[in-house]
């Protein structure tokens, strides 16, 4: 009964862990509808994996607060608080 | 690979009938998690996808009868003579890849209770969780004399493929002076600028082409998606072209005539030379079936997991959805679908999925070098999934016909991004 039970808790925390790593944050994976996760898209829009987090946060910033040029990222800029902007470069900068 | 494909195939069978009567989570066993998704557009083949990658060790099993699939996006500019149809078709070579499990057939029936999927053949597919990404059916017979004969004299050209190419074709054949008249359905429905879009692209082919004719489309309702920007658009690209009747000026259809190709409205009857019906609409037919479809013919989800509000352990993603602000795109679809995956992934684990946001954004060709765009962004709240206030919105009134061009080129950009995510 107690094996079992340190059984179940050591898959679940492996599970959650395996999960933990690959989960993108919240709002990250809609971004890849526009920005190529495969650098063999023929796109202009950049891609955001493995781009320096600060660029990323000073990117979405200056569009939030419509100092950079944007066709559609300030429209989407302002749905994102600085806390998700931080979570979400963070994230992409890991990926490869 | 194939054959792998199927013995994966036939073990899942199998299983199927080994616990279709007292089904144990699988993932309490030690077994690998069932993950079954009906349906192979823009949601069902993300998910399909995006949970595999989320968690390798969940086996999914891609429900889905065409081996082609066929998009939507860009397929007005099919309609217009400005693309081929092959542009907008991929296979599932590459989910199979990934390790989707493809079950070549239609699924019939849903046992929510025993968690079964009832397939074409009688054969049951057991799942833990079950993603029902259907898409839209027409409502045959809503608008009085539109059935699926009609479709054959009046195309709908709302599911992408023959119907596409039928309507090309009769724009092609069309002698120069013809009325075409498109009739746009009431809310909700499947691309809410799409109507639009497509008015444009056609009124392009005919500036172009046959510039003596004209186009009518009678509006089921006074309000459109990106209306601003189209109108104003139509009045410097097409004017004396294109009109746009909408309900309050009579344009609501309440009949067709196929064999004349008549639409009839409350204030008069429009013999047209081509007529493109897009009809009323309801989440595709395994909703029903699977009891996850509510009265309005459309499915409501919760808006962290979207797992059904009527069916417990099955999800509905894409078009067939109640999504709330969201709208019916294969942009939202495909987010959704990430969304799904890893909410499932987690449910499969114990786990608790946490709040998601999702984004939306939508192009429109009103031309080949005109491009306008509508974009959102959505977070659950009051039980349903809600624009956050303050972002989002269309492009800029008055904006430059540079900016024009160059949403135009992202539109093109982002369905190759889109396509490639998920079928490439």
């Amino acid at each position: 009964m107690r094996r079992h039970l340190a059984a179940a808790i050591g898959c679940a925390s492996i599970a959650t862990a395996a999960l933990a790593w690959a989960e993108p944050p919240a709002g990250a994976a809609a971004c890849s509808g526009c920005h190529a996760a495969s650098p063999r898209v023929a796109t202009s829009v950049p891609r955001l994996a493995g781009r320096d987090r600060a660029d990323i946060v000073t990117a979405m910033q200056e569009f939030r607060s419509g100092t950079r040029a944007a066709t559609v990222m300030d429209r989407i800029a302002r749905g994102f608080t600085d806390q998700e902007i931080l979570a979400i470069a963070a994230w992409y900068a890991s990926q490869r | 690979m194939k054959a792998g494909r199927r013995e994966f195939l036939k073990s899942a069978l199998g299983v199927a009938a080994a616990t279709v009567l007292r089904p144990v989570p699988a993932a309490a066993q030690g077994a690998a998690p069932r993950v079954v998704v009906v349906g192979g557009g823009f949601a069902g083949a993300s998910c399909a996808r995006a949970l595999r990658t989320a968690d390798p060790r969940i086996a999914v099993t891609l429900v889905e009868a065409n081996a082609t699939f066929t998009a939507c996006p860009l397929s007005n500019a099919v309609i217009g003579g400005l693309r081929e149809l092959s542009a907008q078709q991929f296979t599932y070579e590459r989910l199979a890849a990934d390790g989707v499990a493809l079950a070549r057939t239609t699924a019939t029936a849903v046992d929510a209770p025993a968690r079964s999927v009832t397939l074409a053949d009688g054969a049951r597919l057991p799942y833990d969780r079950l993603v029902l990404a259907p898409g839209i059916d027409i409502r045959w017979g809503a608008l009085p004399g539109y059935d699926e004969a009609a479709a054959g004299h009046m195309p709908h050209a709302w599911h992408a493929g023959e119907q596409t190419v039928l309507l090309r074709r009769q724009l092609e054949a069309m002698p120069d002076g013809g009325l075409v008249v498109i009739a746009a359905p009431a809310n909700p429905f499947r691309c809410p600028p799409g109507p639009y879009e497509r008015a444009s692209l056609i009124a392009h082919y005919l500036k172009t082409r046959k510039p003596r004719s004209k186009l009518l489309v009678l509006d089921a309702k006074d309000a459109f998606s990106k209306q601003r920007l189209f109108l104003s658009a139509w009045s410097e690209l097409y004017p004396g072209l294109l009109e746009w009747v909408p309900l309050s000026k009579g344009g609501n259809v309440t009949s067709v005539e196929p064999a004349t190709r008549t639409l009839v409205t409350d204030f008069g009857r429009h013999q047209a030379a081509v007529a493109n019906v897009i009809p009323p609409q309801k989440a595709g037919r395994i909703a029903e079936a699977a009891g996850v479809a509510d009265r309005s013919g459309w499915c409501p989800i919760d808006p962290v997991t979207f797992e059904s509000r009527l069916q417990a352990r099955v999800h509905v993603i894409g078009d067939a959805a109640i999504a709330g602000a969201m709208p019916k795109s294969a942009f939202a679809a495909n987010a959704q679908a990430k969304t799904c995956a890893a909410a499932v992934a987690r449910l499969l684990t114990g786990a608790t999925p946490s709040a998601p946001k999702l984004i939306n954004t939508c192009y429109s060709l009103v031309a080949p070098d005109y491009g306008i765009s509508v974009a959102g962004v959505y977070q659950p709240s009051g039980g349903q999934l809600a624009e956050v206030p303050g972002a989002g919105g269309v492009s800029p009134p008055g904006a430059p016909r540079a900016t024009r061009a160059a949403e135009a080129a992202l539109a093109e950009s982002w369905f190759r991004t889109i396509t490639a995510e998920v079928f490439g």
